[in-house]
């Protein structure tokens, strides 16, 4: 079903529309937020500055930026996808000239009231150039090789750009999150085995080299990769953060310390304290119930989505719809998997938690895109 | 474009299953993390709520005030001054070179401390404190508090510092404390946790190291939290630890101090010693040194000076220091064979000044001879013939045996180092030692004081006070500790004849008194102060044939390594002995002429408890003696501490 089949009578318009908004997923982003302005209070040492004031503004202008995005047709996201990546393209290539390189290694442009992060911006602009281009593509044409060679195209180029920024975690999620989006589309199973096949072959002949004379990488290179995968070799370099952020979790217990209790985070053993590693301060101070609530709450947005997705007669709609969650599910799946010790530590935030603007804002704009979704659904018997 | 109704539905159901089949990997990823929250907060919420503990809270010692030491009066001989000192953590402070540059333009600070400071943070543990600058100024430590935020790794600090305000007069008494070294460690087993504090002082020698253990007192403890950087944040709780006990000697300081001034230029050692309760009112030992030098770390130049100094400073000789008692050792001698009933009353023995003993000719000191000499005659002259003559009479054992009731080769137990045990040789002891059988030349050597005899000035003192009461009194240092007395020193009677031990006293009353007394120039006409004694002059070398015919070298003429030990033993009053004195010079000549004179001063201050009155001196003497006591007046201890001026 084509946005040409929409019958306008059948969404509702004008200042109506904002009754017809996914609430819930709003009441659950705000809930979230929340508990992030808690915790950058908390890890402040008891003070709204500096951290926890600056993400309520912004929590506020996202959500605000969220509605207008809502009240927006979906069919003018969708016509507005190809525009939108062209763009995200051209603002990664000019922060390459232009940019300015923070304390990782995500590059930004100074727009005067807030940072930009054209990566950021690259993980929505994706997920809508892909939800479009299926969208357009006829079905029985989307396993054929040249069809399936455009859209990884179009996930590499932003990738391989942000790589060189370089900001490893943004670029994996933009992978990830670009495959899943082929994945939902329905690209045939075949391509998926066999790339995932070969990823799996290369990391075996690299590691199985290892020590013969045809290895594959340099003698440091294998180390490099030793304690990216074994922080806990090196407890004092790579591993301090993951045990410093283990010992945090792991002391919060079942209850945690109880509010601005936490010991960790606040007495700076933790490094990223109020970004990356906010986890840690929320688990430490209401730990497994706070920690787990957390978990519990994420996974609801992410069924939200899912079921509004589903429920959704657009393809554009649902593919977008999807593809949102699942950067959001990608987002604090590899942030917890980190500050626990499950993964390499990349620099990948909190989602909603973790203080930082940009992605804050890229978030809400892409959560305004799902609720434009949910809003301008084709309806029957309207 | 209308795309068939067919195709969209299918391509709908595709999605649908392809996002169920991607939600249900998320969600058994949300589950992954679930279990993996449950297990690290639940499962092992002990071990690392442990860890957070340990990360957090650290345990820092107090360390007690240590005990002070005062004198039998309450003057304070060793005192805890606040001192304020810049500590700098290796591991806070990153580049360490870059940090002292930056306290440097703070504060000034003395390049070899800072040298060995870095040298000391290459050595130790990278957490450990280290100190970069002592006894800073309160200014300069406040400087550096202000700037604490700009100076990572680098805290002040405050602690006690020992001081020593009599300073050399002490030196050999109480020793001085010192940072714990490696070596200290070593040596204690079990050691206390406060040893662990860097830099924590311990007593090194004399009373501090052997007190140590009461002075030291009981580590107090404060649990602070900390920041990763090992800041302290605030603190939790605190418990107070015990300070160390307090300490009285049983030395009376302004004697100790007349003393060590009256010693000063020799190489000499004397002890002032209570007859009756054995109190110690004077260990004295020259020259001296300032142990204030040794608490902050001496320099290797000042250190090096001490050692090479060939009068040997650092010794404590008045305990530590053994020699031939030589004619002190006479009384001894003397009571063997009274106690054996071998002198006849009137007894005499002809002194041609020399005697044949086993083949082997003995010499008096007096080539001329005493002719013949009863014992009264033979103690206040010295003749050396009648004692040989004894000795052959009485034997070794019998003698070693009185010396050892006297107190000599017994190690006395007062709290200082290396308290030296002296000898007195028995048969056995010889074979044992040397290889060799006794011969009874050796027992002629033994009986005045040579050959294998040793004495310490402290066990002289022993010696004579044990004569004047009678009794086996033992020598006692420690007054009292934390106020509680301390055993005395007195004790029971030696058991020996009075009448005996009558004819000993009043053969040294004769040796100081009478005219032809070796002692007599150093006589005392005060009556109520007289004092009786015995002069002792100890050869260190041996005076060949050869020698003794062309004359023997006078001890002028010889190098002063090679030149006789001269010795003083005294007690007084004669009527009713109060104190036993003993005085070495070493290598000082004759023992009437350079040791007897210093005892009889030191007896007089005893006495008087203050400078004596001219008259209680021989009238030609006056003159001489009252330019001494001018000289001895301007004589002050060396000092050298922190806030000494401020004092």
């Amino acid at each position: 079903m084509s946005y040409l089949e929409y019958t306008v009578k059948h969404v509702p318009s004008g200042p109506r529309k904002i009754l017809y908004l996914n609430w819930p997923l709003a009441l659950l982003l705000a809930a979230v937020a929340c508990i992030g302005f808690l915790m950058l209070y908390s890890v402040a040492g008891g003070s709204f500055s500096p951290w926890a004031e600056p993400q309520m503004k912004r929590f506020a202008m996202g959500f605000v930026l969220m509605l207008i995005v809502a009240m927006v047709p979906i069919w003018f996201w969708r016509n507005m996808a190809g525009v939108a990546f062209a763009g995200t393209l051209l603002l990664l290539l000019g922060v390459e000239f232009f940019g300015s390189v923070g304390k990782g290694a995500q590059r930004w442009i100074d727009l005067g009231f807030m940072r930009l992060q054209p990566s950021e911006l690259a993980k929505i602009t994706l997920v809508m150039i892909l939800a479009a281009y299926y969208d357009w593509l006829p079905s029985h044409k989307k396993s054929r090789p040249f069809w399936v060679l455009i859209p990884v195209l179009l996930i590499l180029v932003p990738v391989a750009m942000v790589l060189r920024q370089p900001d490893l975690g943004t670029s994996i999620l933009l992978l990830a999150a670009g495959g899943g989006m082929m994945f939902i589309a329905g690209v045939h199973w075949a391509y998926f085995a066999a790339v995932i096949g070969a990823v799996i072959g290369l990391i075996t002949a690299v590691f199985q080299s290892r020590g013969t004379e045809w290895q594959l990488l340099k003698d440091y290179q294998y180390r490099r990769i030793d304690t990216f995968l074994d922080p806990a070799s090196d407890p004092l370099g790579a591993g301090y953060h993951i045990t410093q952020s283990k010992i945090a979790l792991g002391s919060g217990g079942w209850t945690g310390r109880g509010f601005m209790q936490g010991t960790q985070s606040r007495l700076n053993f933790l490094p990223e304290k109020h970004t990356d590693f906010i986890f840690t301060t929320l688990a430490e101070e209401f730990g497994f119930i706070g920690a787990f609530s957390l978990l519990v709450l994420y996974a609801l947005i992410i069924l939200f989505c899912v079921v509004s997705a589903l429920a959704n007669k657009d393809r554009f709609a649902s593919l977008l719809t999807l593809g949102i969650a699942l950067n959001f599910f990608l987002f604090f799946a590899v942030n917890m998997s980190m500050v626990m010790g499950l993964a390499p530590v990349v620099g990948v935030p909190l989602p909603l938690v973790s203080f930082g603007g940009s992605a804050m804002l890229v978030l809400m704009l892409a959560f305004g895109l799902a609720q434009s979704a949910h809003v301008h659904r084709p309806r029957q018997g309207y | 474009m209308k795309r068939p109704r067919v195709d969209v539905e299918a391509n709908h159901r595709l999605l649908t299953r392809r996002a169920a089949i991607l939600g249900g990997v998320q969600l058994a990823f949300v589950g992954a993390l679930g279990a993996r929250m449950q297990f690290l907060q639940v499962d092992q919420a002990d071990q690392f709520r442990l860890l957070a503990e340990e990360n957090r809270i650290n345990i820092r010692l107090i360390p007690p005030a240590r005990g002070e030491i005062f004198d039998r009066n309450g003057v304070a001989l060793a005192r805890n001054v606040p001192s304020y000192r810049i500590v700098m953590v290796r591991e806070d402070a990153g580049d360490v070179d870059a940090a002292v540059d930056a306290l440097s333009k703070l504060v000034t600070l003395d390049p070899d401390e800072v040298e060995r400071a870095l040298a000391e943070m290459k050595r130790s543990a990278p957490f450990l404190p280290i100190t970069v600058a002592d006894e800073v100024s309160w200014e300069d430590l406040s400087r550096v508090s202000v700037n604490a935020p700009a100076l990572p790794g680098v805290t002040p600090e405050v602690g006690l510092s020992r001081v020593y305000p009599l300073g050399s007069d002490y030196a050999h008494v109480l020793g001085y404390v010192g940072p714990v070294s490696d070596f200290d460690l070593e040596r204690i087993e079990d050691p206390d946790q406060l040893l662990r504090i860097p830099r924590f002082q311990i007593g090194k020698v004399g009373v501090e190291a052997k007190i140590e253990e009461n002075l030291r007192g009981k580590a107090g403890a404060r649990r602070v939290e900390v920041n990763a950087a090992g800041r302290v944040m605030r603190e939790l709780d605190r418990r107070e630890g015990t300070p160390g006990s307090d300490l009285q000697l049983t030395i009376d300081s302004k004697l100790q101090s007349y003393v060590q001034a009256r010693l000063n230029g020799e190489s000499a050692s004397a002890i002032v010693m209570d007859v009756e309760n054995g109190d110690l009112l004077s260990i004295a030992s020259a020259p001296t040194y300032d142990p204030n030098l040794f608490v902050r770390g001496i320099s290797s130049r000042d250190y090096k000076a001490l050692t090479e100094n060939k009068y040997r400073p650092l010794a404590s000789k008045s305990v530590q220091g053994t020699y031939p008692p030589g004619s002190t050792f006479k009384m001894i001698t003397a009571m063997a064979a009274l106690e054996e009933g071998l002198i006849g009353p009137d007894e005499t023995v002809y002194c041609p000044g020399h005697i044949e003993v086993a083949g082997r000719r003995f010499h008096c000191w007096k080539r001329a001879g005493h002719g013949w000499v009863d014992l009264q005659n033979s103690l206040k002259q010295s003749c050396d013939v009648y004692y040989y003559d004894l000795a052959v009479k009485v034997g070794i054992e019998k003698i070693s045996a009185m010396a050892r009731r006297f107190g000599l080769g017994e190690r006395h137990d007062i709290p200082m180092s290396a308290v030296a045990q002296g000898l007195t040789p028995t048969m056995d002891w010889k074979s044992r030692v040397h290889g060799q059988s006794w011969v009874v030349g050796d027992t002629v050597n033994a009986s005045i004081g040579q050959g294998f005899m040793l004495a310490s000035p402290l066990q002289l003192a022993v010696m004579t006070a044990r004569l004047a009461s009678g009794t086996a009194v033992t020598p006692r240092l420690i007054k009292t500790i934390d106020g509680i007395e301390q055993p005395s020193g007195a004790g029971p009677s030696l058991g020996m004849n009075e009448n005996n031990l009558r004819k000993m006293r009043r053969a040294m009353y004769d040796t100081v008194n009478d005219r032809r007394g070796t002692a007599y120039g150093s006589r005392i006409i005060e009556d109520a102060v007289r004092m009786a004694g015995k002069t002792g002059t100890s050869q260190v070398r041996n005076i060949t044939a050869a020698e003794r015919a062309r004359g023997v070298t006078r001890n002028e003429d010889l190098p002063w390594e090679r030149r006789d030990h001269a010795l003083f033993v005294n007690f007084a009053p004669y009527d009713d002995p109060k104190i036993a004195v003993a005085v070495i010079v070493e290598h000082g000549g004759g023992g009437s002429k350079a040791a007897a004179p210093i005892a009889r001063d030191i007896t007089l201050q005893a006495l008087y408890g203050e400078e004596p009155p001219l008259e209680a001196y021989p009238t030609k003497d006056r003159d001489r003696i009252k330019q001494q006591q001018q000289v001895l007046r301007g004589i002050q201890p060396v000092a050298n501490f922190a806030g000494r001026d401020q004092a």
